[in-house]
């Protein structure tokens, strides 16, 4: 397929880069990672790609519709919206501001992610976890309540200096 | 770009759609799991084989995922029964986007709905230890251990060599997932049994009335090219760490015979799908 540049490329990459995550509306889909790519063909339709986070996000067909439905009023009225299951999403792919963003609403942002290789994935039953600093004061003084939390992507902590709890987005 | 857009994302739901219905919730009968994927079945791949292996691992998650759910409201915390039903949840989008590709390679063209509400009993091919009642916490991670070992030793080969690039994607998804289960689970089990002389009982119970079901994570034929034989070393391995470190013994037991691989069932699983499948059997078409 011939795809273009210019001026409507541009357009369109943008329009999808804004679209906001529904469950953590300050990140848009760009800042997450989950935005993998945007083209325009010659004929002005456009094709967006997304890489979904969890198996089990129940926010996929949000996603997808949203992206379709602001390529849409933005003056693309053929979009088609790919999903590219591989390779799988990780939290290195939120970006910086993503990060910055994440902090800035008093959630930690991710440690890099494990490195995989092809074979048996090791168990550590008395590995120390890495602290994460607070993000509200920075103090390193936390500790895990719970590594689960209102969403696949967090873990609850508190703070021991400043006794805020906060959200924390894991490394996978 | 308006900002009002951002208040009709569920309207553009119905628009994706087409037939003027707003949906507001997540349900059955307006998304396909593994939409906007390339689904066709690769050249020299048994699409047949491929896809009742598909569906048969989406049984275990299915059946599993059912079993986690069940801890809800019941979990000796409000922290692990969140914990509970995240993992559930995880389960569940892996049986969802398995079903889904099973009914693509079997050119039934069935979606994952026919797959989870609409077979009987008999008609499922999931482990048998996926649908033993929850029993007491300690049963249920200990349960817990042995599956997400078990489809984590699977899954980490499934995800370097299925001959089907989808299933290989849902496992290399699922690896990240299931790391995160076994490890739940294990530090769990060690709480347990390095716990209270109470918590130490209930987990040897545990190992011992799930050992004679663990034999039939390790037999049967290929899955997608990966004997379950192949397995055992690893799984029983990492069990036998956790035991270990929580000062357990894993024990020694007959294998029960038959397998849920081959439709052998136990009395469990009918009622726990009579539960499931209620809903969707009472109003077959209907969408929500």
């Amino acid at each position: 397929m011939a795809t273009v540049t210019g001026p409507d490329a541009a357009l369109a990459r943008r329009v999808a880069a804004e679209v906001p995550d529904p469950e953590l509306p300050m990140l848009t889909l760009a800042d997450l990672g989950v935005l993998r790519g945007v083209e325009v063909a010659a004929d002005g339709a456009v094709t967006a790609t997304l890489t979904p986070t969890y198996s089990g996000c129940p926010a996929m067909a949000e996603m997808r519709a949203a992206v379709a439905a602001r390529l849409r009023a933005a003056g693309f009225p053929r979009v088609t919206i790919r999903t590219a299951l591989e390779p799988a999403w990780t939290t290195d792919w939120i970006t910086a501001e993503g990060r910055r963003k994440l902090a800035e609403h008093g959630i930690a942002p991710p440690h890099p992610a494990p490195r995989r290789t092809s074979g048996p994935v090791p168990l550590e039953l008395s590995g120390v976890r890495r602290a994460v600093r607070c993000p509200h004061c920075g103090s390193a003084e936390t500790r895990e309540t719970s590594r689960f939390g209102a969403t696949s992507c967090k873990s609850l902590w508190r703070c021991g200096s400043c006794r805020e709890p906060f959200e924390y987005v894991k490394e996978i | 770009m308006a900002d009002t857009d951002d208040d009709h994302i569920y309207l553009s739901l119905a628009e994706e759609h087409g037939d003027g219905d707003a949906r507001w919730a997540f349900g059955t009968g307006f998304e396909d799991p593994l939409h906007g994927v390339e689904t066709a079945v690769p050249a020299g791949v048994d699409a047949v084989r491929l896809a009742a292996d598909c569906a048969a691992l989406a049984d275990d998650a299915l059946v599993g995922a059912q079993r986690l759910a069940e801890w809800c409201t019941r979990a000796p915390e409000l922290e692990e029964e969140v914990a509970l039903a995240n993992i559930g949840l995880d389960l569940l989008g892996q049986a969802r986007l398995l079903y889904t590709r099973a009914g693509q390679a079997d050119g039934s063209g069935r979606g994952e709905d026919a797959f989870a509400y609409f077979r009987d009993a008999d008609a499922f091919r999931s482990l048998r230890l996926a649908e033993l009642p929850n029993g007491d916490f300690a049963f249920s991670v200990v349960r817990l251990l042995w599956l997400s070992s078990w489809r984590l030793a699977l899954f980490t080969r499934l995800a370097h060599g299925a001959p089907d690039p989808v299933l290989a994607a849902v496992a290399e998804k699922g690896v990240k997932e299931l790391t995160y289960h076994r490890q739940y689970a294990a530090d769990w089990v060690v709480r347990l049994g390095d716990g209270t002389e109470e918590s130490h009982r209930r987990t040897v119970a545990a190992l011992a009335g799930i050992a004679p079901y663990t034999g039939e994570l390790f037999t049967g034929a290929p899955v997608c090219g990966v004997a379950p034989a192949d397995l055992r070393d690893e799984v029983t391995g990492v069990v036998r760490q956790v035991c270990a470190a929580a000062g357990l013994e894993l024990p020694e037991a007959e294998p029960l015979p038959g397998s849920g691989r081959d439709g052998d069932r136990t009395d469990h699983l009918a009622p726990l799908l009579a539960e499931l499948q209620s809903v969707a059997r009472a109003h077959p078409e209907g969408v929500w």
